[in-house]
């Protein structure tokens, strides 16, 4: 017989809008229950079918992207993170997600908590984490507020990732205009895991024991995926600060340390993080993915706060907790690893064959769902939306840039302005207050892509990178996209790794904005083109939409975060100068005309303009094959590519780095601004010695790349001939202290 | 002749000592649990390592100082054997009254993890015995509390009792105001007790023990160690 369902309140059209669902969504619950949905089912219903954990605007163009490739062992939004093959019978698992929403009304706590929701990602997978990557967009940095925002998201950062003892190690940070409002928070995790200790989000096995283990439930994070992160900002968005959750970084140190040992001793059938959605979403989508059903009883959910209601026990995203189904004759065994870490274990219900979701409280039943019903994949709604191409775009395409009177910009000036750019200067201030060296494995941070070694793989090592310049999204999302793996397939280049696998994290402003969902279809497509060229498949990651305030929206700007393997860690490429005398070559084409979106048009005229710089995906890939073999065989001393403000700011950077070492150019041409700092795509700045040039210039040929010798590494001075001469050590005065002064000065 | 680093619940440098002084250096390590309340007979140094002992809460290394290994590493401590602390172990120890003074808040107020220069004032510890006094060693820190106070009573005394072992300086050996990173009084980077077998600092010497990390200053930490033991 069935159980009558019981429900606090009537749940209405109404009640299902406050839950942040849409009438034809409450409509179609009705229909595939074939009842009123309980008040409880339609608080689960409003979390699971958020854009948040749905991807309900997202999923279509995500399922076009390349997301299978030889090395991947599981297949992108299949598990919490994706998992490449590195060989030896190591993989390395990674994703990145946003968490900008939490930090644009508590940057502390919203930044901290987004770290700590990404490494639950990949330590579910039975992955340790070493290393996080993190992508920062601010905006103007002459605005307290941006300083205030600033200031918050980098010691939450610090405070979670230091306390947890995962090492920082690079990401990116931008400031512009549009994230006035909006603030983006992109965290990436990286972690190694024994491929036969891979763990899966799956249940399974009728009679299993269901279980938390972690912290306890209170009323934090109530609605924070259905409402905070599904909807832009209004007024009212500082409101929502209780819906932030809390995070304590010593409660997940432990939850990391008995997640592995649990996963090691084989007690553990399945297992996920909660996150977003709590106990809804891990109960249903890991049912949902073993076909089989759970009976939960809330009684026996261990509660931080008196008389929660099952509605907010099931929506609560306290932090550190982690669900996972137990072999049912070894449940003692996980309690006493438990319990050696004085870590709290409490089964809560079990495995059931149905496939339904049975919520249980003091002897009532609040709700008796399909797991299918909720989760993407199943039932969960799966829109096309109207796309349109912004009109903007006329006006940014067609920017006449003659009556900019380029020609007569005074280069000393520019290169000065240009190079003291928020959005230039090294990120110093920021990556101190971060641990980069716990775990030590940490070789290099300073270059293109962080350099990690493998303890477990003698020899070996990974490098990392995150990458969107999303001025050139804006401009022409396609393009941008496209950029944004080849820049990060550069990067990785450029310290001698090999790119091997993408995480991305997509975040645009309102998808139901025809303007806003057309840029988001271009730039998937973009990406998806590109990474199919690099055979660099797409892992997973994160889709945050709704980033506008009512203001603005924010550029699209899809980041991608790289993955590359080292195969001989002693043999890797820094950016610096090496020694004096060394020859200094460009490889690859500059274009006059590729201004649009640069750095220059913005410091120089506060303009946002023209078109994306073109890119030639032979070329990149030519490139990135060249310097695997111009570093493997020890060709170049050293490399950096030519990225936002141009060759003039490459070179600049690498005498910033060197020790005592400048550089004097000649580029055979007078070096007026749109030769400087144009932002042609394709090109690396890389020294070799002279006794090496021929080899060098033979090899390079055979690749039939274009380069150029233009200088020499010399003493202490950077010159560029007929341009501007400046002292190294003035410019590392700016270089390194910049942004502490535009950040602490009030 | 062997090492033992402590675990406790939020150690996470713990690791990367075994690792240093297994693998960088080939010597015997093993492990302790913070619940241990026994130190097997042939532990010769103890390590406290960095990180977060419970979290920190309350203050840095305070509620570490109850756990019930802390009252083996004391009395270990008490009959001459070495201890080191590093960091997280450093403040434990000086909230253990193992040593003096406290770690406050850094003078910025903001966690920082940097290279600093460390001048060694006195190679008469068991700590810097291989090294010699006006060496100047590159060795990262990662703090958010290092910055070392005493009164003016306790810092006269350590000056006198040549407790005072390394001092930040910049890398020409000079002790600056510029080349202080925390505000610490008298740029004091580590301090060793008066009969000398207890050190705390809060530079990590266990980063720096392997050439592709970017340098290998720390392992003079600890082969001063061995050489200390095997000389007597």
């Amino acid at each position: 017989m069935k159980e009558l369902l019981f429900s606090e309140i009537e749940v209405d059209e109404k009640i299902a809008y406050k839950c942040g669902l849409t009438k034809e969504e409450y409509q179609k619950i009705i229909e595939l229950l074939g009842r009123q949905p309980t008040y409880t089912e339609i608080g689960i219903f409003g979390v699971m079918w958020s854009e948040h954990c749905s991807y309900k605007n997202s999923i279509k163009m995500l399922k076009t992207l390349p997301r299978t490739g030889p090395h991947l062992l599981v297949s992108a939004g299949e598990e919490n993170a994706g998992a490449v093959d590195i060989g030896g019978g190591y993989a390395i698992c990674f994703k990145i997600e946003s968490h900008n929403h939490p930090s644009a009304v508590e940057p502390f706590q919203g930044a901290a908590t987004g770290v700590g929701g990404i490494l639950r990602d990949i330590f579910s997978m039975g992955a340790r984490p070493i290393a996080v990557l993190d992508s920062l967009r601010f905006g103007n940095i002459n605005f307290d507020r941006t300083k205030y925002l600033v200031k918050g998201v980098v010691s939450g950062i610090s405070h979670y990732g230091n306390c947890f003892g995962v090492p920082t190690v690079g990401g990116e940070v931008y400031f512009e205009d549009c994230y006035n409002d909006n603030p983006l928070v992109n965290v990436m995790a990286v972690g190694i895991v024994r491929t036969d200790r891979l763990a899966f989000a799956k249940s399974k096995g009728i009679g299993n024991p269901v279980c938390i283990v972690g912290s306890s439930t209170g009323r934090d994070g109530i609605h924070g995926a259905s409402l905070l992160a599904s909807r832009e900002f209004t007024e009212d968005s500082e409101d929502m600060r209780p819906t932030v959750q809390v995070g304590d970084p010593f409660a997940e140190k432990l939850l990391l340390e008995v997640t592995l040992e649990l996963i090691k001793s084989g007690v553990v059938v399945g297992v996920q993080d909660m996150g977003a959605a709590g106990i809804s979403c891990s109960t249903s989508e890991m049912s949902a993915r073993g076909n089989v059903g759970m009976s939960i009883d809330l009684d026996c959910v261990p509660l931080r706060e008196k008389n929660m209601t099952p509605y907010e026990i099931m929506l609560s995203e306290s932090q550190e907790r982690m669900l996972f189904v137990f072999e049912k004759d070894r449940l003692n065994e996980a309690k006493e690893i438990c319990n050696k870490w004085d870590v709290p274990i409490s089964q809560i219900g079990e495995v059931t064959e149905d496939g339904v979701l049975h919520i249980w409280k003091d002897g009532k039943k609040f709700a008796e769902l399909k797991a299918n019903f909720l989760v993407l994949g199943g039932m969960a709604p799966q829109y096309d939306r109207l796309s349109l191409e912004p009109k903007y775009l006329e006006t940014t395409r067609n920017f006449d840039f003659r009556k900019l009177h380029i020609e007569k910009i005074n280069v000393k000036d520019a290169f000065i302005k240009i190079f003291s750019s928020p959005n230039i200067v090294s990120k110093k201030w920021v990556y101190e207050q971060y641990d980069y060296q716990v775990r030590t494995n940490t070789v290099r941070i300073s270059g293109d892509a962080a350099v990690l070694r493998l303890k477990e793989l003698p020899n070996k090592g990974i490098a990392l990178t995150t990458d969107c310049n999303s001025r050139y999204v804006y401009l022409n999302p396609y393009r941008g996209a496209v950029i944004a793996v080849a820049e990060a397939v550069r990067n990785v280049s450029c310290v001698g790794a090999k790119p091997l696998a993408i995480t991305n994290c997509l975040n645009f402003g309102n998808p139901y904005n025809p303007e806003v969902y057309w840029t988001f279809k271009q730039a998937v497509m973009g990406m998806g083109d590109a990474c199919r060229f690099f055979n660099t498949p797409v892992t997973g990651g994160n889709v945050s939409f709704h980033n506008e305030s009512q203001n603005f929206a924010v550029y699209p700007t899809p980041v991608i975060g790289m993955l590359g393997l080292i195969d001989d860690i002693n043999r890797t490429c820094s950016l610096e100068f090496k020694n004096e005398g060394d020859l200094i070559f460009l490889i690859g084409e500059s274009k006059l005309e590729d201004l649009g979106g640069s750095e220059f048009l913005k410091v120089m005229y506060n303009l946002i303009v023209g078109d994306a710089p073109l890119v030639d995906l032979e070329h990149e890939l030519k490139l990135s094959n060249f310097l695997h073999l111009a570093i493997s065989e020890g060709l170049i001393n050293s490399a950096h590519d030519c990225s936002e403000g141009g060759l003039a700011i490459c070179l600049a950077e690498k005498c910033v780095y060197s020790k005592n070492l400048g550089a004097f150019i000649d580029l055979k041409l007078e070096p007026k601004a749109n030769v400087l700092f144009n932002e042609s795509q394709g090109r690396v700045v890389v020294t070799v010695s002279s006794d090496k040039q021929s080899k060098f210039e033979e090899a390079i040929t055979q690749f039939n790349l274009p380069y150029q010798l233009i200088g020499k590494v010399q003493k202490d001075i950077f010159e560029i001939r007929n341009g501007f001469i400046f002292e190294v050590s003035y410019l590392q005065d700016i270089y390194f202290n910049q942004l502490e002064r535009y950040l602490e000065q009030s | 002749m062997k090492f033992a680093v402590v675990i406790f619940p939020g150690s996470n440098c713990d690791h990367d000592a075994y690792y240093a002084l297994k693998h960088n250096l080939g010597f015997e390590v093993t492990f302790l649990w913070h619940k241990d309340t026994t130190i097997p007979n042939d532990i010769d140094c103890i390590i406290l390592p960095g990180g977060f002992s419970y979290g920190d809460y309350l203050r840095a290394g305070a509620i570490a100082r109850f756990s019930p290994i802390m009252r083996e590493v004391i009395s270990f401590a008490k009959r001459g054997g070495l201890v080191l602390g590093i960091c997280n172990g450093f403040q434990i120890l000086t909230e253990s009254q193992l040593l003096p003074g406290a770690l406050l808040k850094n003078y910025s107020l903001k966690f920082v993890c940097k290279d600093v220069f460390l001048k060694v004032i006195n190679n008469n510890s068991p700590f810097t015995s291989f090294m010699k006094v006006g060496d100047v060693l590159r060795i990262p820190i990662a703090h958010f509390e290092g910055n070392y106070y005493a009164d003016e009573y306790i810092i006269k005394q350590l000056e006198d009792n040549e407790q005072i072992v390394f001092q930040y300086c910049d890398e020409f050996g000079k002790v600056t105001e510029d080349a202080n990173p925390n505000g610490s009084l008298k740029n004091i980077a580590a301090i060793v007790n008066k009969n000398r077998n207890v050190l705390g600092m809060m530079p990590h010497p266990e980063r720096y023990c392997d050439p592709i990390l970017g340098g290998t200053d720390g392992k003079l930490v600890f082969m001063s160690i061995v050489n200390f033991l095997n000389k007597i």
